[in-house]
């Protein structure tokens, strides 16, 4: 198959100052069209640099990037980078730019210079996605940390990317923010959106296919889930959450394919049996 | 203790006739009114001005407590302005407190200072409170444009104000989570003389302007993630098109001006034939 990866990392190199380790030191990463990544990794680990190469706000200084086939280290290409490579960043108030719900998410469509009736559609479109379309004529200031992360995602979804990439986007939401922002996560996966997700809730990754560990500015572990929790984790400091415990239980019995992704649903069908 | 309320002039979202209309009507006619409010030299001169605002809640669906309230931050000022005129106007002296004289016109002109300064403020406010910040940004920009000719970045500057009014409820939120931690710790910004309690203030400004230009280089990033290019073109999702109601309001509005300020200039002559014929 001859798909163009989404993005193409290879051996990028980064350092925001001189003296001292690089926040990237040689980072190797492909991702297909319509994979859900994790990754992972503690503090300083160079998570969200990567993120920002992703996106081409910033270029290695060593190796290449290639976002959606284009060179990042081309200041032409950032343009289309941008609007094919959504970026949610962690804290939302940093990223909302205007002060009435909808003229927020509009904000990016109207940078890309579209006419007044596609803005529109991409703004009910997004608002919908993450549900906040009863609060479109609200004051950005005035809503929750959950719902101005969700505003946030709206953002990025009205440009209509090929690709999301979330830094520690789920971080201030509630147990059921997180949920739901899990499950449109998940539903805009199914429609074929790439995403690249950094974490440090281990919840958040039982529903991507592949985990991407980060330490260092280098990878320490690239694979599917199965391998990660087959003991893999313990080295990176991470416990295993009870869902997995009981993934790996059905996985063991033969109840359930090991192959895919855990799903609450899938294992619901297996207990089922 | 709480640093300053944050919804003071503050834009609410809502669809009154106010809200509707294009902004740069609302900016040009609150200029007009304005400069008409500045004619405004005797104190029966306001009266058309009191039942303007008194139509202000129905015009624009907020509150007259809202409304007047946005006029808080100024009354300091206010006050100030009036004691130096009740002082320092020369003329009929009706009392004395020391050096002081108190004077007829003193107090008139006082009363017309204090008055004219407050209106202004709470017409700016409503202007504040119905026009969200993006739209002030675009009638600015569109009434500025004739400078962009002459080379000035119109829309960067307009798009900076967008912002910095989207910033001023976030910087208050800070301002008030920062002084929360100080008090916690023991700082104490209520007590002792003046200097002291300007002192105190240091332990919170130095972390304020660390976060405000750490929070600005952020915002600058998740701009340009967004694909916001400095002097790009940008369209909108909805143009800013004057309507039919928009010439109705500012034809009212000029309207208004004119008729205020013959008000002023016939009100005396009026009373005075009146009171001939008496
Ligand atoms: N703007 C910056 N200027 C200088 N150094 C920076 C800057 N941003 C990050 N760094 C440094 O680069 C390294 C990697 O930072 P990065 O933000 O990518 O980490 P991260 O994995 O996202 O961490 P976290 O989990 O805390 O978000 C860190 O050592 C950090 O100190
Ligand atoms: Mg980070």
């Amino acid at each position: 198959m001859d798909q163009v990866p989404i993005f193409d990392v290879k051996g990028a190199v980064y350092s925001y100052n001189e003296t001292g380790p690089p926040a990237l030191d040689g980072v190797d990463l492909t991702v297909m069209p319509g994979e859900w990544v994790a990754v992972l990794g503690a503090n300083g680990s160079g998570k969200s640099t990567l993120a920002k190469v992703c996106n081409a706000l910033l270029v290695p200084a060593q190796g290449a990037c290639f976002s959606l086939g284009l060179d990042t280290s081309d200041p032409g290409n950032a343009g289309a980078v941008r609007q094919g490579v959504a970026l949610v960043f962690q804290n939302p108030d940093d990223q909302i730019v205007a002060s009435v719900v909808e003229e927020d998410v509009a904000f990016g469509p109207e940078n890309l210079g579209l006419p007044s009736g596609e803005i529109e559609r991409r703004v009910d479109r997004a608002l919908e996605l993450v549900s906040l379309t009863d609060l479109r004529k609200r004051g950005s200031y005035s809503l929750s940390g959950g719902q101005k992360q969700r505003l946030a995602l709206a953002g990025a979804l009205a440009l209509e990317p090929k690709a999301l990439v979330l830094d520690e986007s789920t971080s201030m939401l509630d147990p059921d923010g997180r949920r739901s922002f899990l499950g449109c996560l998940g539903e805009l996966n199914r429609l074929g959106m790439t995403i690249l997700q950094i974490t440090h809730a281990v919840e958040d990754i039982m529903f991507s296919g592949r985990i991407v560990v980060l330490g260092a500015g280098r990878v320490l572990w690239d694979g599917r889930q199965h391998g990660f929790w087959d003991g893999k984790y313990r080295e990176f400091g991470f416990s295993e959450p009870p869902e997995l415990a009981l993934y790996r239980e059905l996985a063991s019995r033969g109840l359930i394919d090991p192959l895919t992704a855990p799903r609450v649903d899938d294992m619901l069908e297996a207990l089922c049996l | 203790m709480k640093f300053g309320n944050t919804s003071i002039g503050q834009f609410i979202p809502g669809e009154s006739v106010i809200h509707l209309l294009d902004p740069r009507c609302k900016m040009i006619g609150t200029f007009v009114l304005l400069t008409a409010l500045f004619m405004a030299g005797a104190p029966w001169d306001f009266v058309p001005w009191v039942f303007l605002l008194a139509a202000m809640p129905r015009l624009s669906r907020i509150s007259m407590r809202a409304i007047l309230r946005s006029g808080r931050p100024v009354l300091f000022l206010v006050m100030f302005t009036m004691l130096l005129n009740v002082f320092w106007t020369p003329g009929n002296e009706i009392a004395r407190l020391g050096p002081l004289r108190i004077t007829e016109e003193g107090i008139v002109s006082a009363f017309c200072m204090g008055v004219r300064l407050y209106f202004l403020v709470v017409f700016a406010a409503i202007l504040m409170m119905t026009t969200s910040p993006m739209a002030f940004s675009d009638g600015l920009e569109r009434i500025l444009s004739p400078l962009a000719r002459l080379g000035l970045p119109v829309s960067e500057m307009a798009m900076m104000m967008t912002i910095a009014l989207r910033f001023i409820p976030t910087l208050f939120e800070e301002t008030d989570r920062i002084l929360k931690a100080q008090m916690s710790r023991g700082a104490d910004f209520e007590s002792g003389s003046m200097i002291k309690r300007a002192r105190s203030f240091i332990p919170v400004l130095v972390p304020l302007f660390v976060l405000v230009f750490a929070r600005a280089e952020n915002l600058a990033v998740a701009m340009e993630s967004r694909c916001y290019v400095p002097g790009g073109h940008r369209s909108r999702m909805r143009p800013l098109v004057w309507e039919a109601r928009d010439t109705k309001a500012m034809s009212c509005m000029v309207a208004f001006a004119v008729f205020s300020f013959l008000w002023g200039m016939c009100l005396p002559k009026i009373a005075s034939i009146c009171l001939d014929m008496l």
